[in-house]
């Protein structure tokens, strides 16, 4: 029915090239192409190496070959140096994946942030989210200088006025746009819960065409959530792919509640972790369930599995939900392009 | 002041009446002496608006003032001076994730904002803030008829 998307025949000899782009698309990429036909979408988390090798990447991304749609290159998340979402994004790009750009306010200013989207759409990239960021406290160096220069909105407008007017904020022309399809994030779960669809309705009027959304652990709150983003009507203007996570204990997941902000865990799940015999393999279960639960709620177009450290999971997990219902993600398989180690 | 800070938020229908009251007698006096005396009173005249705005809502004198579409609470308090808030970061007790003594700037603004009778306008996007106008008066700007 959609064998377009698992066609490799259109990536010609090297599966780094962009593919055709297609009517009443924005990007060249396979992500929007997967959530344009209708089709409930995955996407994943790499973790960035704290390290120069780029075969690294490679080795991290496989793990999810077969089982996603698009991988997420978190930018410094948590506040934490690694490598660059840009260069992840950029080797992940060669072999043909389907890359998710995250960018943060928390670094860069609206300088560097125009600069490195041009970039990162000249070496491949289709996919850009738009964050506010961690704060630097959170992470490994507390005495950095915070710059949000720009928040997650402005952003966002910033990065669809390059991409739809050809554009920078300065009005300086563009010789060539940006190919993006631009996202953004929201945290239903924590206060001012009444207003988070209003947040969402602001990102979405800022340009945003997909939403990820924080770890969702209670499906009624998310019911909740959903149900107003339906009748409002914003379901209709963008995707929202619901965050779920795979946690290996009762005390990773208290851990993860008190210090890593804006995660809300319900204490039943805690309990059901901590109560557990092998509380990694309940871990998984409960994250099972959840993406059961969540692809069945109106106004969901797809899942953004989280397992930090847990990565080897993901393809278990995908498979016992059956949420792909026998659909196959693209994979490079096993590539010839290699770009070696540096050494 | 922290306090009269939140206590400005929570008159925030009363603060914004007491804006609409009196903005139209303060902008034909400020447009009068920006006339007779040109820019040679921009200093007192800044300094007198940082230290009103600065008591009743710890007015950080970004010269960009949003304190009409924001509930009354200075968006600029935020630590990621976000102009869209809030952020995904805010505590479960709706306390700031990097300040956890300090209640969420935006958790507040929309707050103030369900009281206001122009408290819609928290639902439009403002742009990032021109980082020039530091410093600047939004009053002298309004009196010279800049924005």
């Amino acid at each position: 029915m959609y064998e377009y998307i698992h066609n490799i025949e259109e990536h010609g000899t090297n599966p780094g090239d962009p593919l055709p782009m297609l009517d009443g698309h924005v990007s060249h990429g396979r992500f929007e192409r997967v959530l344009r036909s209708g089709q409930f979408a995955l996407t994943t988390e790499i973790a960035p190496p704290d390290s120069a090798d780029p075969d690294e990447v490679l080795n991290r991304a496989k793990l999810f070959d077969g089982y996603v749609d698009a991988i997420n290159a978190t930018d410094g998340s948590g506040g934490n140096c690694h490598m660059s979402s840009l260069a992840v994004c950029a080797i992940l790009t060669r072999v043909g994946y389907s890359p998710i750009l995250q960018i943060s306010c928390r670094d860069r200013n609206r300088i560097s942030i125009q600069g490195d989207t041009l970039g990162a759409a000249a070496l491949g990239v289709c996919n850009v989210l738009s964050l506010t960021g961690d704060d630097v406290g959170a992470g490994d160096h507390p005495e950095a200088k915070p710059v949000f220069d720009l928040d997650s909105v402005s952003l966002t407008k910033t990065l669809r006025m390059m991409r739809d007017k050809s554009q920078f904020l300065s009005g300086r022309k563009l010789d060539m746009p940006p190919r993006l399809f631009i996202g953004s994030t929201i945290n239903p779960f924590v206060p001012p819960i009444e207003n988070r669809v209003d947040q969402l309705a602001k990102k979405i009027n800022a340009g945003a065409e997909y939403i990820q959304s924080q770890y969702c652990f209670d499906v009624p709150m998310l019911k909740d959530f959903m149900a107003k983003a339906v009748d409002s009507g914003l379901t209709e203007k963008c995707y929202i792919l619901i965050g779920v996570g795979v946690v290996s204990s009762g005390r990773t997941a208290s851990w993860m509640r008190e210090n890593v902000p804006g995660i809300h865990i319900p204490d039943h799940i805690i309990k059901r972790l901590n109560d557990a015999k092998k509380p990694a393999r309940e871990g998984r279960n409960i994250c099972v369930e959840l993406m059961q639960e969540i692809k069945e709620i109106p106004g969901v177009s797809g899942l953004h599995i989280m397992a930090y450290r847990q990565e080897k999971w993901v393809g278990d997990v995908v498979k016992r939900s059956g949420v792909l219902e026998g659909r196959t993600p693209w994979s490079p398989g096993e590539s010839e392009t290699s770009i070696g180690t540096v050494s | 002041m922290y306090s009269v800070r939140l206590w400005s938020v929570k008159h925030s229908r009363f603060m914004e009446r007491l804006y609409n009251g009196v903005n139209p007698a303060i902008l034909a006096i400020l447009k009068g002496t920006t006339k007779i005396f040109g820019k040679k009173l921009d200093k007192p005249i800044t300094a007198m608006e940082a230290g009103v705005k600065g008591f009743l809502f710890d007015c950080k004198m970004c010269g960009d003032c949003a304190l009409s579409k924001t509930g009354m609470s200075c968006p600029m308090n935020c630590p990621k001076t976000l102009r869209n808030g809030p952020c995904g970061g805010v505590r479960a007790n709706g306390m700031c994730e990097v300040k956890p003594e300090m209640r969420c700037v935006w958790v507040q603004a929309w707050d103030g904002a369900s009281r206001m009778k122009g408290g819609e306008t928290i639902k439009e996007n403002e742009f990032a803030v021109d980082h020039r106008a530091k410093g600047t008066s939004t009053w002298l700007k309004l009196a010279r008829e800049e924005i």
